[in-house]
């Protein structure tokens, strides 16, 4: 089985984030790790690999130069080659225009299997493998809190608002996974200096030809929330559940 | 000038929850609206019904000879009805997970741009213009769109007044039937009914952190809650621990909620929890650490421990009951 695994280089979820107020993109000038959904994604292409199938793993990343950092970290997960779509031409691209590079690179490594986060932690679309199965023209079967995979097709649970359904996709199709599924492993030493000789493909937007899309999103206007100023800390002197009711009472929340 | 705004139907059949936020946001850009329901064909005359009563003046059913095919049908019929509407401006989808993967097919199917997660829109000359609440309301986004119509998935809950008018509505059906390639669904598991409001739309919000200590001990925040008629939420690290359930998970990599009253038990609040609340009106939080960043954004901070102010509150909140 080939399987593509998209990796995103995202800012720490521990760490503030800021937007650009002009361009409204967001800032990327930090050290980016590996969106931890996206490891998941890669955990379960290994694991398949550790139940004896023949795999092959390629993790791919649209990002700027700073990207390569967590494709080396899927290449020493196990991945076996990384692509870098890598162009200043690309920042800021929107949903439409990201979905049309990936595809496009997808398209020529080939694929049996296309595995990703459901969704990353800073654009919280949860729309993009949907989106890249349809440039694809294959299923999707996303949001899953776990999948199993044979060559030919693979099954998972959908977590939905209502619930969770079974679904099943026949190859070639493209996957996401949820929080729920199992967390990475983490790089051992020989994965780790390994990882410095696999291969990995530098791609620009002109390597990849892709048809730009007909329309793209326009940022009109950044406003920054006003900061919170904070009201009244008080240390318990054993009436503060009392105190907290009176609150409560006083904002007309009870 | 046309906006389409696709309702959701549930598996059993029935309109979703989102709908009322649907045909709020709808009116919001203009009061005659088209809805749009793709639904198993045994539901199409309640859907059309229920629409119709609703004062939805355009209602388009599309019967799904193929329910089981993963939205494969639901985007063929938005992208065909899409595509012979004249002067299309926007497509209004509830931002689900179902919805924003139709949202994502579609506008890559008509070649068109996306607005995820919007809270507010208006219209400008013909253009849609969507405004996004990005890192948990940290910044607002307003976005349009270079050409064409703009495909918004709608936050559930960031529209209301939505009121029926007294109109005919005028009902048109089609099918759809033969699909592309799509994954199959089997049957819904539903998850439990807790009987709580649902997290990301309830008005109050009771969560737990660390400070619990015990699965056993986060039973004090669902009686807190049960107490409010709020909802159940949870750090990250209270979720980690295995105290909660993920689907509580309020934060950065959870839920963005944004309550009229959130009460913080025994959590410190790390950025990634506070980036998922700090919109919420008020703000309570009773934890041990008097550095706990999260006491800097209350309104009512409280340094004690959640075993004694906890119970104590909830024996304050029976006594005025009683009163």
């Amino acid at each position: 089985v080939k399987i593509v695994v998209l990796v995103k280089a995202v800012p720490d979820t521990w760490d503030a984030r800021e937007l650009d107020p002009q361009t409204g993109r967001i800032d990327r000038s930090g050290t980016p790790l590996i969106d931890e959904v996206g490891e998941r994604a890669i955990e379960a292409a290994l694991a398949h690999r550790d139940q004896g199938a023949e795999v092959e793993i390629v993790a791919l990343a649209m990002g700027p130069e700073s990207a390569r950092e967590v494709l080396t970290k899927a290449l020493a997960l196990g991945a076996d080659s990384a692509i870098h779509v890598v162009d200043d031409a690309l920042a800021g691209s929107d949903m439409l225009r990201t979905s049309a590079v990936l595809a496009s690179a997808i398209t020529r490594t080939g694929f049996d299997l296309v595995l990703a986060g459901n969704e990353s932690t800073d654009g919280r679309g949860g729309m993009l493998p949907a989106m890249v199965a349809e440039r694809l023209g294959v299923a999707h079967a996303t949001h899953l809190n776990s999948i199993e995979f044979d060559g030919a097709s693979l099954r998972g649970q959908r977590q939905i608002e209502a619930g969770t359904v079974a679904v099943e996709a026949e190859f070639p199709a493209v996957a996401s996974l949820t929080e729920q599924a199992p967390e990475a492993r983490f790089p051992n030493f020989r994965g780790i200096m390994k990882a410095k000789k696999k291969p990995y493909e530098r791609l620009t937007i002109g390597d990849l030809g892709i048809v730009e899309p007909a329309a793209g999103s326009i940022v009109h206007a950044v406003r920054m929330r006003a900061e919170r100023v904070g009201g009244t800390t008080v240390v318990d002197d054993g009436t503060a559940g009392e105190r907290i009711a009176q609150f409560l009472a006083d904002n007309h929340q009870i | 000038m046309s906006v389409l705004t696709v309702v959701e139907v549930t598996p059993a059949g029935r309109l979703g929850t989102t709908t009322h936020t649907q045909l709020s946001a709808a009116s919001a850009l203009d009061p005659a609206i088209t809805a749009l329901a793709v639904c198993p064909p045994d539901a199409a005359d309640a859907i059309a019904a229920a629409l119709g009563e609703l004062g939805v003046a355009r209602v388009i059913i599309v019967e799904n000879q193929n329910p089981a095919a993963l939205l494969s049908p639901e985007v063929d019929a938005v992208a065909t009805v899409a595509a012979r509407t004249p002067n299309l401006a926007g497509i209004l989808v509830p931002h689900t997970v179902d919805g924003r993967e139709l949202a994502g097919r579609v506008a890559v199917r008509l070649d068109a741009a996306v607005a995820s997660d919007a809270v507010a829109l208006e219209i400008e000359d013909g253009v849609v213009i969507a405004t996004h609440s990005v890192f948990g309301g940290a910044y607002a986004v307003t976005s349009g769109v270079s050409a064409g119509p703009l495909i918004v998935t709608v936050r559930p809950g960031s529209f209301s007044g939505f009121e029926a008018l007294a109109v005919a509505p005028q009902i048109e059906r089609e099918t759809v039937g033969a699909v592309g390639p799509a994954a199959r669904m089997g049957g819904v598991a539903t998850a439990e009914a807790s009987g709580r409001p649902d997290l990301r739309t309830a008005s109050k919000v009771v969560a737990g952190g660390r400070g619990l200590g015990s699965q056993e001990n986060f039973a004090l925040v669902d009686e807190l809650a049960d107490r409010l008629g709020a909802a159940v939420g949870a750090s990250r690290a209270a979720v980690d621990a295995g105290f909660a359930p993920h689907s509580a998970q309020v934060g950065q990599t959870g839920t963005t909620v944004a309550p009229e009253l959130y009460i913080a038990l025994g959590i410190s609040g790390a950025i990634q929890h506070l980036a998922g609340m700090q919109t919420a009106k008020t703000i309570v939080a009773v934890t041990k650490d008097p550095d706990a960043p999260i006491l800097r954004l209350a309104d009512l901070g409280v340094v004690g421990d959640v075993f004694d102010v906890v119970p104590q509150l909830i024996a304050a909140l029976d006594a005025r009951r009683a009163r």
